[in-house]
């Protein structure tokens, strides 16, 4: 635990030395605010600006969170299906592939059209952009099961049943907790974009409002929070991850 | 008989692995098999456990043919197995676990018995090597079956902890006389703990020899330095001879 400590304390002072050096260019070069704001002036708008904000961060949160469970629970069951049922997978694996070459920038307008401002096609393209972790890392882990667990299963007669509840899905937890983590960050930029194309509030909303009137140390404030949010967001599953996976070597 | 096996044959594409075997385990018997390694020992074992079905040939538990067919036997590979994940205790009930409810009751007492109890909540993580077996054999023995089929299970402890585990496996199974069919490189392994030892050929393995062990039990490991044992050992050991000659 103080080795976790003094490893995050570290990556916090040299984080805190880029902010100095930034805002010292800043102030050195006189760089005008709406092409570079200094970190304290970011600071100073996120403390003056926080009502203003503060509306739009309960939407994203709500709508980041949401969505990430969506998308991991669709992505598990996918993948439980493909694992389980391997000529389904044959047949739906490239088309999963697949559908994360289409560009969420395109695919959002699209899905607005279809189904409108509301929560709908916001949820759907956070899902879209969580699954897909999930899918991959979780039959990674199914497959990667050790196999002499597996013989043993075999040897004692477990059915195909027993073997997967009992042995592969327990055994692939670590796995799907790192696509669990790659799907937390994921999950805060997709609600970001879904705002962008459409909603009344939200940080993606904020974002673009303050773009468009050259407020760039709003625009920083959003990033700043967007940052928090994946962070916040990845130290609750690894807290949970270290809670549900127990007696293995302590993993990153 | 509790188990009969007859003309037992298994080739893999061209590769002869098991001929016209015959052995059979009786009820309460403590049965080894000695041969070199890659002789089908394994296979032998996937058989029985039913996983691979033989060429020809027929595997009776009970008089009844169970080729091909799962689940009557209890198993302890050669690497304890454990699943990390789940306690000692958690462990230990798995084998039962899969034909209906475990008896957590009944494993805290073998645990006891086997000066486990403290170690019922650790992760297998926390063990050593030995007491990782001492758990996978409790497991077999938790479960219902009443062959218990072991791979080789000490070839991987140290020497000085297989000896312990030796004894300490002689010392439950007096307690719990299940059927036991043990494979094993081992020619001291095999005529400490069995009552009977078939003595495998290499490929393609054939029965060899048949040799009763007349030693007396309990046993302790002052029966390693008697005269009958080391005669006993030179016996088997003209056999391996002639299959490492050939």
């Amino acid at each position: 635990m103080r080795k976790v400590w003094i490893r995050g304390g570290k990556s916090v002072l040299f984080l805190l030395f880029l902010f100095i050096l930034w805002e010292a260019l800043v102030r050195i070069t006189e760089t005008p605010m709406w092409l570079l704001p200094a970190p304290s002036d970011v600071i100073k708008e996120a403390v003056i600006g926080f009502d203003t904000f503060s509306v739009h961060i309960l939407s994203t949160v709500y709508l980041a969170i949401l969505g990430l469970v969506i998308g991991c629970s669709v992505g598990l069951l996918i993948a439980i299906i493909l694992y389980r049922l391997p000529k389904v997978n044959e047949l739906l694996y490239p088309l999963l592939i697949l559908s994360q070459n289409i560009p969420t920038i395109v695919l959002a307008p699209l899905l607005i059209i279809w189904f409108g401002f509301g929560m709908m096609p916001k949820l759907m393209i956070i899902s879209l952009v969580c699954f897909f972790p999930i899918v991959v890392a979780s039959m990674d882990g199914f497959r990667q099961t050790a196999p002499e667990l597996k013989h043993y299963m075999q040897m004692v007669g477990a059915s195909r049943n027993q073997i997967f509840w009992k042995l592969e899905f327990p055994h692939s937890l670590p796995s799907i907790f790192s696509g669990l983590k790659i799907a937390a960050t994921y999950s805060v930029m997709g609600a970001v974009i879904s705002e962008w194309l459409g909603a009344k509030k939200g940080v993606g909303v904020y974002m673009t409002l303050a773009q468009s009137s050259f407020r760039i140390d709003r625009v920083f404030v959003a990033i700043f929070f967007v940052m928090l949010l994946s962070i916040v967001l990845f130290g609750m599953i690894r807290a949970i991850e270290k809670v549900v996976v127990k007696g293995r070597n302590e993993g990153a | 008989m509790l188990l009969n096996i007859k003309e037992l044959n298994k080739t893999f594409g061209d590769l002869h692995v098991l001929k016209d075997i015959n052995l059979s385990v009786g009820k309460n018997e403590f049965v080894a098999i000695l041969g070199p390694s890659g002789s089908g020992k394994s296979t032998l074992f996937q058989l029985i456990g039913g996983n691979q079905t033989p060429n020809q040939g027929e595997i009776l538990l009970n008089g009844e043919s169970i080729n091909g067919k799962t689940g009557f036997i209890s198993y302890m590979p050669q690497q304890s197995s454990l699943f990390p994940w789940r306690t000692v205790l958690e462990n230990v009930v798995l084998a039962a676990e899969l034909n209906g409810k475990p008896d957590y009751e009944e494993a805290k007492l073998w645990l006891e018995k086997v000066g486990l109890a403290e170690f019922a909540n650790s992760y297998p993580i926390e063990l050593s090597g030995g007491m990782k077996q001492r758990v996978s054999f409790i497991r077999a023995l938790l479960s219902k079956q009443n062959l218990l089929c072991l791979d080789e299970p000490f070839s991987a402890l140290d020497e000085f902890t297989r000896l312990k585990m030796q004894k300490w496996l002689l010392s439950v199974w007096e307690e719990n006389r299940k059927s036991i069919l043990f494979i094993t490189h081992s020619i001291e392994e095999a005529l400490f703990l069995a009552d009977r030892i078939y003595i495998l050929s290499k490929r393609p393995a054939q029965v060899k020899a048949e040799i009763k062990v007349p030693f007396s039990r309990p046993r302790d490991e002052s029966l390693l330095e008697t005269n009958e044992f080391f005669l006993l050992k030179q016996q088997i050991f003209q056999f391996i001879r002639e299959e490492l000659s050939e």
